[in-house]
């Protein structure tokens, strides 16, 4: 039995920097237990740029990113990674690893789940038609080109507006492959507008929105699919069929937090976010496991990932300290148009930032935030459900609630 | 006109206006935006992020990233020419891979560190 102060699963984008902020509040004995070969989880294959504009004012590609924030815990010596290494199990505080050396139990005084996120497959839409090789997921597709360099079609269809889907729109057509066109269920794009304009309009790629793949077709290798619209309940309308033909269809339909481990623990999930619930210290209903980044909520960007994840390594750090944040929490209630908000509780004495998306579009609106002591409206010129959005209230402004606050989109 | 900034994940909104043969910018939230909206007009540039191969005892590809935006109608032929492009491990961040790409003045570097 091994004996550590802090782990973290998983050394992706998220693990880094709760490392990194545990350290920096105290803990000298990390471990950081990574499945693959190398540190930066799924931003080693996310080559284009974009990446740090928050965290180090420059504009960095993937790899370039977990290189640099990787670079600040170097040569640590607090800092331990141990790499090819799986967590199968969590027992109370006593972590089960398949590591190349073999099985090894570790125990630790508080462990920080940062196992990011993995996409919606096939299955997860009921596609309908057989299997036939030329279905992937957008970052699956990624994966193959941007680390193996292998081309996983030469006529593309998209299913799914999402932003990894948009960005190998452009990188395959780059490759040299015909990307026909992407398909949206919604009636508003789900990626960034600057996807839409540099990856789908720079290269003439259409995008039809209020529209979905009804089936696909072809034996051995994808032959076809049938595009067909959809009305504003998002119902298949009948006699809109058509026939694309294509060799390969990416899935870029949304991400789930990774929450295996700690969902066979008993932890406490939101329907909403399929993350844990937690309050303002990332701890989830378990005492000791802190969860934070993609296994949270899916992020937007990297750096609101790596913010937050170093939060939840210095409240990972406060705990196993003894500065554990004590008091009853205030729960936040969900109204008109929000879809979902992390924490779901918070302690009142410090400020609180808010993350949530909303349900629907939103123009010409506001954020209503109410409670005992405050009534805050902030107008905002339109919000869509693919931005996520933040509030942070100050201590002051929160000292006065008691048990509940309440949000709204009006 | 209307034009989407590609410049960061806000991706603000712009204006873009000829008065008097001058271009007019607004909706933009920082200069970058301005500068971005009068190129889009003249001279449209991107930058070009792909994979070059490596020899090396782990990796195969080997990220790389224009040193600065090119011009739009270039970056398929500098993709096209980077096809070719070979490099050995080690490999460090910000080396640059290939130097002058299609004699247009700019460095095509790694976007990675690759030790062995």
């Amino acid at each position: 039995m091994i004996n550590r102060e802090l782990v973290i699963i998983g050394g992706g984008a998220a693990g880094i920097a709760a490392a990194l902020g545990a350290y920096e509040n105290g803990i000298k004995d990390i471990l950081v237990i990574e499945r693959e070969y190398e540190y930066g989880g799924i931003l080693q294959q996310c080559i284009h740029n974009g990446f740090g504009l928050h965290t180090f004012n420059e504009e960095l590609s993937g790899p370039s990113y977990a290189e640099k924030y990787y670079s600040l815990i170097k040569d640590n010596e607090c800092i331990e990674f141990m790499y090819n290494s799986a967590v199968t199990e969590i027992n109370d505080k006593c972590v089960t690893v398949q590591s190349p050396e073999g099985v090894k139990k570790i125990n630790a005084k508080a462990i920080i789940l940062a196992t990011g996120s993995r996409e919606r497959p096939a299955g997860a839409i009921g596609l309908k038609g057989d299997r036939p090789v030329g279905i992937y997921t957008a970052g699956t597709a990624q994966k193959y080109l941007n680390r193996r360099g292998f081309l996983v079609g030469k006529r593309v269809f998209i299913l799914g507006s999402g932003d990894i889907g948009l960005i190998m729109a452009r990188r395959m057509t780059l490759e040299g492959a015909k990307v026909i066109g992407v398909a949206e269920l919604q009636p508003y794009s789900n990626g960034l507008a600057r996807n839409i304009k540099q990856c789908l309009e720079d290269f003439d790629i259409p995008l039809y929105l209020s529209h979905t793949v009804k089936a696909v077709h072809g034996k051995n290798r994808l032959e076809s699919i049938t595009l067909v619209e959809a009305d504003e309940k998002l119902r298949i309308i009948e006699g809109t069929e058509q026939e694309i033909e294509c060799d390969c269809l990416l899935l870029s339909i949304g991400l789930i937090p990774e929450n295996t481990l700690i969902e066979e623990m008993g932890v406490v999930l939101d329907p909403k976010t399929k993350g844990a619930v937690v309050d303002d210290t990332y701890i989830t209903s378990i005492e000791g496991i802190f969860a934070c980044g993609n296994a949270l909520h899916v992020h937007d960007l990297v750096d609101f990932v790596s913010a937050e994840a170093k939060r939840a390594g210095k409240a990972a750090a406060d705990y196993i300290l003894g500065n554990k944040k004590e008091g009853t929490c205030v729960k936040n209630v969900l109204g008109n148009g929000v879809s979902y908000m992390v924490p779901q509780s918070f302690h009142k004495g410090n400020e609180v930032e808010f993350c949530f998306r909303v349900n629907r579009v939103f123009k010409d609106c506001s954020i209503h935030v109410y409670g005992n002591g405050l009534d805050k409206k902030i107008r905002k010129m339109g919000i869509v459900p693919s931005e996520m959005q933040k509030v942070v209230l100050k201590k002051e402004e929160i000292e006065e609630l008691d048990g509940e606050l309440f949000w709204e989109v009006i | 006109m209307e034009l989407v900034c590609i410049n960061c994940p806000r991706g603000c909104h712009l204006n873009v206006e000829k008065i008097n043969n001058e271009i007019v910018v607004s909706g933009n939230s920082c200069l970058r935006g301005k500068t971005y909206a009068v190129n889009e007009l003249t001279n449209p540039l991107r930058v070009l992020t792909t994979t070059v191969g490596i020899e090396s005892e782990y990796e195969e590809r080997l990220p790389v990233i224009s040193s600065a935006p090119l011009p739009k109608d270039r970056v398929m032929d500098v993709s096209k020419a980077l096809k070719e492009v070979r490099v050995s491990a080690p490999v460090k961040m910000k080396d640059v891979i290939v130097e002058n790409i299609l004699g247009l003045g700019i460095d095509i570097i790694a976007s990675k560190t690759i030790n062995r």
